[in-house]
């Protein structure tokens, strides 16, 4: 069988300040480059502060990089494109609260002229990919937080992208239900045929999820490893993280991490 | 998880509206302001006789007077309360849809803030009463005059508290829509907009006690009719009881449209209550 490679989105050199004219102006983005292939799970590592929220929102398009650009599907990026979308990490104030789980999973399509049968298609399938069918009636408040994380997955799924951007998803969820997200993650990404990139502060996460993990320096931030995740799947839990190859590979990148400067929070 | 959401919901379920309602503290609740109540009315009743004058008619004169010569009397509806209501309604609404729309333009951009905020404060400085025989002059002695003079009083608290909605908006649930690629007009209608809904609220809740005030006070001057114009021409005409009556009738007005918006509250705002 021949495999085809396709990019779907490259950084190139792109450089941006934190804040401009501020003290935090180290905290910035030095010059950083990479690509995604289409398929691929690809985690971001880094140290506290070296603006992986920066970088996100300039490959969203949210936000424009000083310099540098950001292309995908060989176009470079000025606005949010078509084909990606974002998950936040603060799920409580991404979710709208005045909508019930099923509108908030149907927000992104009343825009997108959809007939009212294939939007109504979309949410429970969206809704079933992250386990929540059954919830379409509550209102986010009414949830635990990993539920709401779920719903705003769901959000994204909804919207069917092929690229999912995720901001350190699970980062406000307790260790146990962080768990389950990744496996459901994992599911939602083999049978959807998304791609991802996921930041994380967790070095465990970053290399049980993805493929490629990019290792960035503190900011001035530049990628200073690209490390495959050569271990097989689909992953578990358990015996994944028993996996001589895992437990090498995490070594390698906390290692990195700790050089690059401070530890990771 | 799941199942621990579950159980609480079922208790917030099994806790509706009907047993609420009927709940035990609810009941005292009711009895203890109908006692209040009839305390008052029993104060107003010994105060009345003790003065015995016909500037203060007893309520067992005014109360029957509230039913027959105000609202069984459909003379009384077609130029005194109808007249009334719909200049309430027309001054209201017209000043919350251009102070809701102009509230959250402001409340979006810093530059109209800055532009707009100092004539904003400046304007709601002046009393509205003393507004009326500037209006006389502006729009004459119509019903136009006394539903500007509503508008322009009542504007104010929605408008700050529209704007203090719109700036208030958090800026992640603006960033998800942009993630979602959801236009400007998409953004305002359905994020900025709900968003600000309870500061909204909030200020129509106390334009609402504003207009009733208001209505009255534009219908004292240059008025052919009006429930403030009945009361002003009873007290002329030496009908005291009839005067009293209307004051009655006003507080049942103020009671009943305040009732009418906090329904419309919190059918908009359901996703609070829970």
């Amino acid at each position: 069988m021949e495999i085809v490679v396709t990019t779907l989105l490259s950084a190139d050199d792109i450089h941006h300040p934190y804040s401009p004219g501020k003290p935090e102006e180290h905290r910035a983005l030095g010059g950083i480059s990479f690509s995604v292939q289409e398929g691929e799970f690809v985690s971001i590592v880094g140290p506290s502060g070296c603006g992986k929220t920066t970088l996100m929102r300039c490959l969203s398009g949210l936000m424009q990089p000083t310099a540098g650009t950001v292309t995908m599907e060989g176009r470079t990026i000025t606005a949010v494109p078509d084909d990606l979308t974002m998950v936040f990490q603060d799920y409580s104030r991404s979710l709208y609260p005045w909508l019930r789980v099923a509108d908030n999973v149907e927000f992104p399509l009343k825009d997108q002229r959809l007939p009212r049968a294939e939007r109504r298609e979309r949410v429970a399938q969206a809704l079933a990919d992250v386990g929540l069918t059954g919830h379409e009636s509550k209102y986010p408040r009414q949830l635990s937080g990993g539920m709401q994380q779920r719903v705003a997955i769901a959000r994204a799924l909804a919207y069917r992208p092929s690229m999912l951007l995720m901001d350190e998803p699970y980062a406000s969820v307790d260790a146990q239900t962080r768990e389950s997200l990744e496996d459901m993650l994992l599911d939602v990404w083999t049978r959807r045929n998304k791609t991802v990139l996921f930041v994380t502060h967790d070095i465990d996460e970053s290399v049980y999820l993805a493929d490629r993990v990019l290792v960035l320096s503190k900011g001035p931030s530049r990628v200073i490893a690209d490390i495959a995740v050569d271990v097989a799947r689909p992953r578990d839990q358990i015996d994944t993280k028993a996996d001589p190859r895992f437990v090498e590979l995490r070594a390698e990148v906390a290692r990195l991490i700790r050089d690059a400067g401070s530890n990771p929070t | 998880m799941s199942d621990l959401v579950d159980t609480e919901l079922a208790v917030v379920r099994s806790d509706g509206p009907i047993r609420r309602w009927l709940s035990v503290d609810r009941l005292a609740d009711i009895g203890l302001r109908l006692v209040v109540l009839g305390g008052v009315f029993v104060v107003w009743l010994l105060a009345t006789r003790a003065v015995d004058s016909i500037f203060f008619p007893v309520p067992t004169d005014v109360l029957p007077a509230v039913w027959n010569d105000w609202l069984t009397d459909s003379t009384t509806w077609d130029e005194n309360i109808v007249p009334s209501v719909v200049r309430l309604l027309y001054g209201f609404v017209l000043a919350a849809v251009v102070s809701i729309a102009l509230g959250l333009a402001i409340g979006r951009s810093p530059v109209l803030r800055e532009m707009l905020e100092p004539t904003i404060h400046f304007l709601r400085a002046i009393p509205p009463p003393a507004l009326l025989p500037v209006f006389l002059i502006i729009f004459g002695i119509g019903d136009l005059q006394k539903v500007m003079v509503i508008a322009f009083g009542v504007a104010p608290p929605i408008l700050l508290n529209a704007i203090d909605g719109a700036r208030a908006v958090d800026q992640l649930h603006l960033d998800s829509a942009a993630a979602f690629q959801i236009g400007r007009r998409g953004r305002v209608v359905k994020v900025i907009f709900p968003a600000a809904a309870p500061n909204v609220f909030a200020g129509l809740r106390v334009s609402m006690s504003l207009a009733v005030i208001l209505m009255v006070i534009s219908e004292l001057v240059a008025a052919t009719d009006g429930i403030g114009f009945r009361i002003m021409r009873d007290s002329r005409n030496f009908a005291y009881v009839d005067m009293w009556a209307g004051l009655v009738v006003l507080a049942i007005l103020g009671i009943l449209l305040n009732a009418g918006l906090t329904l419309i509250e919190r059918r908009v705002l359901r996703w609070r209550l829970l």
